[in-house]
C-alpha cells in the first residue's frame, strides 16, 4: 500500500524557512500570509490492509520520521 | 584520560576535537567510525563532534542518532560515563533522546558564525568544575540550527532542575532576549541531563584552546574534565 506522511512544524514553532519563502512570494507581488514549509514522505508497505499500513506508518513516525518536540504528522493511506 | 570521538559521514569538527584533546590536553584521543558497534575499552569521555552528519538529512542529527556506534554511546551514558556533544553533537544527543528538546533553524534565517559570550550557569559539573558560576566565556559558534526549543512543561522542568549549563549573554554577563541571536529559548546554549554526565552545547570550546590562535576560553571546559579525572 502506498502511504503519504506530511510532516509539519507545530503551530507555535517559528518557521524561518516558511518566512523566507513568504518574503520571496511577496517579491513577486503575491499577497500571501502564514507560509509554512513542511516535508512530504511517501513509501510503500506490503499487504492490502489500510489500517495495518496506517499503524505501521504511525510507528515509523514515532521512531524516526517525526520529532515530537517540534513536528506533527498527517498520515494518508493512498491505495 | 581516554577520549573516543565518533566520526559520522559529514562530521567536520572531528579533527579540531582530536587536536584539542590530543595535542593540547595530551589525552589519549581516538576517532571512532560510526559503523563501530563498541567504543574502545576504557573510554572515559565520548566527544561527539560538530559537522553535518549525513548531510543533515531528515533533521539535524536524526540519522546519526541511529548509527551503530550510538548504541554503545547510550550504554556509556547510562552507566554514568561522560558524553559531550558539541554543535551537531548536541543535535545528535537530542535526537538520540539523551538530552531533552530540539535545535531548530536559527530565527535570523542565517548561519551564525562568530564568537559569542556564554555565562556559566553550573560550575559543579565534570565539564565546568574549573570554572565559576556567572563567569563569562568567549567561545566561537557556527551553526544554522541552534535555536533550542522545548515544550513549556519540559522547559520549566529543565530550569527547575538546573539543567542549563551555559546561556548566551552580553559581554558583561547579562542575559536578555537579544543575547541569543539564534532565538534559543531562555538563551540556552548548553544543557546537561539529570545525572550531569551528558552535556550538549552549540558553541565550540574545542576551537578556542590556544592563545596563539587568539582565544583559549574553551580550555576551562577541558581543564575541568582533566580535574574530574585527576587522581584524588
Amino acid at each position: 500500500m502506498k502511504v503519504r506522511v506530511s510532516v509539519q512544524l507545530k503551530g507555535g514553532i517559528l518557521d524561518p524557512q516558511g518566512k523566507a519563502v513568504e518574503q520571496g512570494l511577496h517579491g513577486f507581488g503575491f499577497a500571501v500570509d502564514k507560509v509554512r514549509v513542511g516535508r512530504l514522505i511517501e513509501f510503500e508497505v506490503p499487504g492490502q490492509d489500510a489500517e495495518a499500513a496506517k499503524t505501521q506508518a504511525q510507528a515509523m513516525c514515532d521512531k524516526l520520521l517525526v520529532n515530537p518536540v517540534m513536528e506533527k504528522a498527517v498520515i494518508e493511506v493512498l491505495a | 584520560m581516554k577520549v573516543a570521538i565518533p566520526v559520522f559521514p559529514g562530521s567536520n569538527c572531528d579533527h579540531d576535537a582530536l587536536h584539542a584533546c590530543g595535542a593540547v590536553m595530551g589525552w589519549d584521543a581516538v576517532p571512532v567510525w560510526h559503523q563501530e558497534t563498541a567504543l574502545p575499552a576504557g573510554t572515559d569521555l565520548v566527544l561527539i563532534p560538530g559537522g553535518f552528519s549525513y548531510g543533515d538529512y531528515l533533521r539535524c542529527g536524526a540519522i546519526a542518532a541511529l548509527a551503530p556506534v550510538m548504541a554503545d554511546v547510550k550504554r556509556h551514558a547510562e552507566n554514568g560515563g561522560l558524553v559531550f556533544g558539541v554543535c551537531n553533537g548536541f543535535q545528535i544527543l537530542c535526537e538520540a533522546g539523551l538530552l531533552p528538546g530540539a535545535l531548530l533553524k536559527n530565527q535570523t534565517l542565517r548561519f551564525i558564525h562568530k564568537e559569542v559570550h556564554l555565562r556559566v550557569e553550573r560550575a559543579d559539573l565534570p565539564y565546568t568544575k574549573a570554572l565559576k558560576a556567572g563567569q563569562v566565556l568567549r567561545i566561537p559558534e557556527a551553526h544554522g540550527d541552534g535555536n533550542y526549543t522545548l515544550d513549556e512543561a519540559g522547559l520549566a522542568a529543565l530550569e527547575a532542575r538546573g539543567g542549563v549549563a551555559f546561556r548566551y549573554c552580553h559581554p558583561d554577563g547579562q542575559v536578555g532576549e537579544a543575547s541569543a541571536e539564534n532565538g534559543a529559548m531562555n538563551a540556552i546554549a548548553g544543557i546537561v541531563n539529570e545525572k550531569g554526565n551528558v552535556l550538549g552545547m552549540m558553541p565550540h570550546p574545542e576551537r578556542a584552546v590556544e592563545r596563539l590562535l587568539g582565544n583559549d576560553d574553551g580550555l576551562g571546559i577541558f581543564r575541568s574534565l582533566a580535574a574530574a579525572f585527576a587522581p584524588a
